[in-house]
């Protein structure tokens, strides 16, 4: 068996898998691009709490309109939660790790009350909570698709103006820049992201795809454009990648895909220009320099 | 060329209970150089983010032209402390001057000739065009203030703001902000400075504000730097030659 059989025949012989890989990818792309501000903005955790709040979406969504209504219910509270954790952050005499504090873990105490009472039969909380690649649909893949084409378009798009709102917020509102606005549009495209990933790798694995690219791209890039370029292949690599490494190891998708690129950022860490091996070499021919 | 007025008109802020300004009321007039001048705690950067239009006063309103200045595109150039930004943050010094640009442009369009020219123009002022390409966390402190300077330069900006521009600069950027400084004031528009270091101020400034909270006294440098005024709001040790640190 050649190397192109073992990446080949999987697709070839499960329809899930090629629908999984595509999902995998737009997904990888779509959390990477937002990595990226999130790294660079110092909100890494922002993610992580509006992940919690979509569970109590899921449930919502589900008695409300059955099957149909999880991805309904999953991307109203989101984006809601989202909302409000800005609003919270703009408004009240704290910051910002507070005010997810708060949101999130009401949030997630709603989602597991709501669950507990109603027992919803056609929602397993532990594929909520790590994604279940095997039930991903094309359905659920065009849903995802259209979230990530949105988030990047604008991301991309405007990125100028999200470099200097990422930068030097207040100087882009002195400019004139509506930097509120985009504060809630950002964390609305985040949201809507979380949501897109939820069959893939679940609530609590995509807080890793939010983070990692933009983290391990850091150590290699300059700019943002290019670190969010560097983030993408990350990303796509850790989707397409970890569900190889699901599918042949036996190991859950969300895990494989996380493990794929905790991987990637060790090498970044170790071995990129900015890393650790890279730096201790600088520093050695710096003494020798001096003596 | 219309006159260019910022209007406060009796601007209070606020913090919880405690008040940074309390009833402001100032006309400033472009061309010119405005410092504002006080101790620490005296209000000053709050003042200095209430004329940009970053925050909205508790009480009052900050006008441009009769313009909410929350409402101005493009007009203001805000220079914020150095201490205050993420240097981190992956940016060259070419993409923080194209800032700059971004009032002129809508969200998605593309940047044009006049764009670029502006932005080398500008580069080259500061003494920055060399290191353009360098990423902003590896610039020196006096490096980091000229480009953006060179940012508010690009923006031909009407108002130019900045915050503590001077805290702990070498020599040789403090003369070249100081001269492109000059030279935008002569060429139309209103400098307004916040420093807390009082030496280089009479001869530098058309008019001088003195705050504590509430403006204790505005006018020409030469009335308002007097050892009387500054021992209201300083103690009365200060003296106007020697820096209040």
């Amino acid at each position: 068996m050649t190397f192109v059989n073992l990446l080949v025949d999987p697709l070839v012989n499960y329809g899930f898998m090629r629908v999984g890989i595509v999902t995998a990818a737009v997904v990888g792309v779509t959390c990477a691009v937002l990595s990226c501000l999130l790294v660079v903005r110092g909100q890494a955790l922002l993610g992580d709490a509006i992940s919690h709040a979509v569970l109590f979406g899921v449930v919502l969504g589900y008695l409300v309109g059955g099957e149909v209504g999880i991805p309904v219910g999953a991307l109203i509270v989101a984006i809601g939660s989202g909302m409000a954790i800005v609003y919270v952050t703009r408004h009240a005499p704290f910051k910002a790790d507070t005010a997810m504090g708060v949101v999130f873990t009401v949030m997630f105490a709603l989602g597991l009350a709501l669950f507990a009472v109603f027992q919803p039969r056609n929602i397993d909380v532990f594929h909520v909570l790590f994604g279940n690649i095997l039930g991903v649909r094309v359905s659920d893949l065009v849903f995802t698709a259209v979230i990530g084409v949105i988030v990047v378009v604008v991301l991309v798009g405007a990125m100028r103006a999200f470099t200097f709102w990422s930068f030097d917020p207040d100087g882009a509102a002195a400019s004139g820049m509506r930097t509120g606005a985009m504060e809630y549009l950002f964390t609305a495209l985040l949201s809507a992201a979380i949501v897109g990933a939820l069959r893939t790798v679940g609530i609590i694995l995509v807080v890793a795809l939010l983070i990692i690219p933009g983290a391990a791209a850091a150590f290699v890039t300059i700019r943002l454009a290019t670190m969010m370029l560097v983030a993408s292949v990350i990303g796509i690599g850790s989707g397409v990648g970890g569900l190889y490494v699901s599918y042949y190891a036996n190991v859950p998708s969300g895990a494989a895909i996380v493990l794929f690129a905790g991987a990637v950022f060790v090498l970044m860490l170790l071995f990129s220009p900015r890393g650790i091996i890279r730096r201790r070499q600088v520093v050695l021919q710096d003494d020798r320099g001096q003596l | 060329m219309t006159e260019n007025v910022l209007t406060l008109d009796a601007v209070s802020m606020f913090y919880r209970s405690l008040p940074a300004l309390k009833d402001v009321s100032l006309t400033l007039t472009a061309p010119g150089r405005v410092g504002i001048i006080g101790p620490n705690g005296s209000g000053k950067s709050t003042l200095l983010r209430c004329l940009v239009g970053v925050v909205r006063p508790t009480a009052g309103s900050v006008t441009f032209n009769g313009v909410d200045v929350r409402r101005c595109r493009g007009v203001f150039a805000y220079l914020p402390q150095r201490a205050t930004v993420d240097w981190e943050h992956p940016v060259r010094v070419r993409d923080v001057v194209t800032m700059g640009r971004y009032p002129h442009r809508r969200a998605f369009s593309r940047l044009t000739a006049t764009d670029h020219d502006a932005i080398d123009e500008a580069l080259i002022k500061v003494g920055l065009d060399a290191l353009a390409d360098t990423r902003v966390g590896e610039l020196s402190g006096g490096q980091q203030q000229r480009m953006f300077l060179a940012r508010a330069l690009a923006q031909q900006a009407s108002v130019l703001v900045l915050d503590e521009p001077y805290a702990a600069l070498d020599q040789a950027s403090v003369a070249i902000m100081e001269r492109e400084l000059d030279a935008a004031a002569v060429n139309g528009a209103l400098v307004v400075i916040v420093s807390h270091d009082l030496s280089a101020l009479v001869s530098r400034f058309d008019t001088v504000v003195l705050l504590a909270n509430r403006i204790v006294a505005t006018g020409e440098p030469g009335r308002i730097v007097t050892p009387e005024l500054l021992a209201t709001v300083y103690g009365w040790s200060a003296q106007p030659t020697k820096p209040e640190r």
